[in-house]
């Protein structure tokens, strides 16, 4: 019988599970796996500069793709490289599989040259991982991490393949299914409490929905469009949730949260019951937690059964996929009309949710930008933010008209993610026109991924939102810990003559009046560009929640309220 | 209030490990934790013992069952059942002192497997509950080393624990 080298099965594995394009960086405990590689010419292999950004862009790729994005990296230092981009995974559900090299099985525990214990380091945040040190475990092993990294809940899984076992030869026959008899993902929600809360919502007077992150991993936006209408129930979205439904539908209110608008968080205050339909409670959507929706019933909605209690008590616990219950749950909700009710919301938004700056305002901020973003691409692009004021502003500010064109770092808030998963964008979706926008710190967390994006002709759109500062944690400092802007300022290189560097064409924007020109120019570009707006280097960003406090307690001027007061934790 | 919870597990590499560095991870307070063989090869049983005021039960059971290879958690604590823990203490037993220390464990139904010049080995299997008054009773006697296994528990009846490996509630994802 034929036999193959583990390298080659895992290339054929890869192939079974449907992967064209990964996203790593070679070294010698993968070397074998590397090999086999160019016999498979079917697989694309991207280069990155850094394994942390093969990661980000494996998840930048399954965010968009639905499918799962895989990254590579070698033993020891490439793997521990990948451990953020894991982690960013797991806290955002997002399905990748990061295969990993190992010191020869003869080394392992014997502290081997780049021997790193990378199942044990990745235990906590990874769906599920596997060492392997038998070339006859490789086939199962790569069907199960396929299998569990995309269903039920999504989630990184990882396999760390020792040398000898890719090089070690057997047969290759991948299996058809998989036999986890402790791992049966429940998606259809129980009918008995579907129909409780359908006659919940009936009755409801004020009832809202709050939309999450598993609306989008579950494909259920048209399924969500259609119950919202059908039921006229207006909708909030987390900041996961983002784009989910078109944010200029009647129905659609925006962010709750920390930064959320005071009409969505007063909405959620004001609410009867709150459908949570794929969000898990995060504190920062909710806040002081004991003051949260105190007028409602709250119905969750997760695939996780563990996410149903975890945070706030549950009047309807529904354990089973977005989709499948709210076709369930359209088809016996009545028909009903909450125009009063959303009227009344609109009212709150009208007088205190600005979309737009003060156009008599001198200053250059964000929101310029940002407001010809949506005035011009007309919400025809894919945005992925960093981490700071600008994924705030850009949650905020820019409109999204289509699913998965919104892409962030939200439950772990990871520096540096906006470029390398901007990349994922661009392969998953070639012909689509992409921004990463980030800050200027974040900007530098993994700008090496320039030389990448040129390597690999992606035609990505970069937007750095230069204030000089790690403006999230000034804003904090000028708030909480009085004015003391320790380790904030920061220093940055000419932006346009780095990206010259890497033969990137891009300009600088120092007025309002200049935006639209400069993005007008990026798109007319046929490959990368690089915009670096110098913006007002304080300003806030507003609404906002003090950290600990009650979502009642909003305040979108520093002077409006005595800080002290609405603290509670830091 | 204190629950005993009984989990079935897959013997697959770093499971027993998985479900610790879970407790840590989430700041649940285990009381005692055992593992060992089952009626199945390949199947491993781990016994719980949480404060059910500390920590939530419900979440123990749910994020266990999130552990791919966790076949099934069962709360026994309402269900009759029996719970067992051992002890093994070594007590400071001069010859004066030892026909009274014999006479206790008799009563209790401990065995005595060691006996030197001044000291004495026992050994209780009993419900925690008994092994505390136990050893309670003889700590005036002066206590040289004391170890306890943490419980093991099955419930009463015909029915197992085995049976249907996942409550609908509680499937992972
Ligand atoms: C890897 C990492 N390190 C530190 C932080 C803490 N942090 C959150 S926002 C922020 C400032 C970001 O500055 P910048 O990228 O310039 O964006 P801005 O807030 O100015 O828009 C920092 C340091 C983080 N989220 N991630
Ligand atoms: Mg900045």
């Amino acid at each position: 019988m034929k036999t193959l080298t583990g390298a080659q099965m895992m290339c054929e594995a890869l192939i079974a599970e449907g992967v064209d394009v990964m996203f790593g960086y070679p070294g010698g405990a993968i070397m074998p796996f590397y090999h086999a590689l160019p016999e498979y010419p079917q697989l694309r292999h991207i280069l990155v500069r850094h394994e942390q950004a093969a990661g980000h862009a494996a998840e930048g790729y399954a965010r968009t793709s639905g499918k799962v994005g895989v990254c590579v990296a070698t033993s020891g230092p490439g793997a521990t490289n990948l451990v953020t981009a894991i982690a960013d995974a797991m806290m955002d559900s997002i399905p990748i599989v990061a295969i990993t090299g190992q010191v020869v099985t003869s080394l392992i525990g014997k502290d081997g040259f780049q021997e790193t214990d990378v199942t044990g380091i990745t235990q906590p945040i990874t769906k599920h991982n596997y060492l392997v040190t038998d070339v006859r475990d490789l086939p199962r092993v790569f069907k199960e991490a396929f299998h569990i990294a995309r269903t039920g809940r999504p989630g990184p899984v990882l396999i760390d393949v020792a040398k000898d076992t890719q090089n070690a030869r057997g047969v290759f026959e991948y299996p058809a299914t998989v036999d986890l008899p402790g791992y049966k993902p429940n998606y259809d929600g129980n009918r008995r409490q579907i129909k409780e809360a359908a006659n919940l919502l009936n009755q409801a007077k004020k009832p809202l929905i709050m939309a999450g992150h598993g609306i989008l991993l579950g494909h259920a936006s048209t399924e969500l469009r259609e119950f919202a209408e059908k039921t006229g129930i207006p909708v909030i979205t987390t900041l996961l949730g983002i784009s989910c439904i078109p944010e200029d539908h009647p129905l659609s209110l925006g962010m709750p949260g920390m930064h959320g608008w005071v009409h969505v968080n007063r909405a959620i205050q004001e609410c009867d019951v709150l459908f949570t339909i794929g969000a898990r409670f995060d504190d920062r959507v909710t806040g002081k937690l004991d003051s949260f929706a105190r007028n409602a019933k709250i119905i969750h909605v997760d695939i996780d059964p563990a996410e149903v209690g975890k945070n706030v008590v549950t009047a309807v616990p529904i354990v089973g996929d977005a989709k499948r219950v709210l076709e369930h749950l359209t088809e016996i909700a009545n028909p009903n009309d909450h125009s009063e009710w959303v009227n009344h919301i609109r009212e709150v938004q009208a007088t205190r949710s600005k979309r737009q700056r003060d156009p008599e305002s001198a200053m250059f901020t964000p929101h310029h930008v940002y407001a010809e973003f949506t005035r011009i691409l007309q919400g025809e692009f894919r945005v992925c933010t960093d981490v700071g004021q600008h994924q705030m502003w850009a949650a905020q500010l820019i409109e999204y008209m289509k699913p998965h064109t919104h892409i962030t770092s939200g439950g772990l808030g990871t520096m540096g993610f906006a470029l390398p998963a901007a990349m994922g964008v661009q392969v998953a979706c070639p012909n689509e026109e992409v921004w990463a926008i980030a800050g200027d710190g974040g900007f530098q967390m993994n700008l090496q991924e320039l030389a990448t994006v040129v390597q690999e002709s992606l035609p990505l759109k970069i937007c750095i939102i230069n204030n000089g500062y790690l403006g999230m944690v000034r804003q904090w400092q000028e708030l909480f810990h009085e004015r003391r802007y320790s380790a904030t300022p920061m220093w940055s290189p000419d932006f346009i003559k780095l990206a010259d560097a890497y033969g990137i064409p891009g300009v600088r924007v120092e007025r309002a009046e200049d935006v639209a020109e400069a993005i007008h120019q990026a798109r007319a570009t046929n490959g990368p560009f690089l915009i670096e707006f110098v913006v007002e280097r304080e300003v806030n960003v507003y609404p906002m929640v003090a950290p600990g406090a009650s979502i009642s307690d909003m305040f979108e001027d520093p002077s409006e309220v005595e800080i002290e007061d609405v603290v509670a934790v830091k | 209030m204190k629950h005993t919870l009984v989990a079935l597990l897959r013997d697959q590499p770093g499971v027993l490990n998985r479900s610790v560095s879970l407790f840590r991870r989430r700041g649940f307070n285990i009381e005692s934790l055992t593992v060992g063989h089952t009626e199945t090869a390949g199947i491993s049983r781990m016994t719980l013992v949480i404060d059910g005021d500390t920590t939530s039960v419900e979440q123990v059971i749910k994020q266990l069952y999130k552990l791919i290879d966790v076949l099934k958690v069962s709360d026994v604590t309402q269900d009759p059942n029996v719970t067992r823990d051992l002890l093994l203490v070594k007590v400071y037993a001069p010859p004066a002192k030892r026909s009274e220390l014999m006479q206790l464990a008799d009563i209790f139904g401990a065995k005595i497997v060691d006996v030197v010049p001044d000291a004495m080995m026992i050994e209780l299997s009993g419900s925690p509950e008994q092994l505390d008054r136990f050893v309670d009773l003889i700590r005036p006697f002066g206590i040289r080393e004391m170890v306890r296994t943490g419980c093991v528990a099955m419930t009463r009846g015909a029915s197992t624990i085995s049976g249907p490996y996942q409550s609908q509630e509680f499937r992972a994802a």
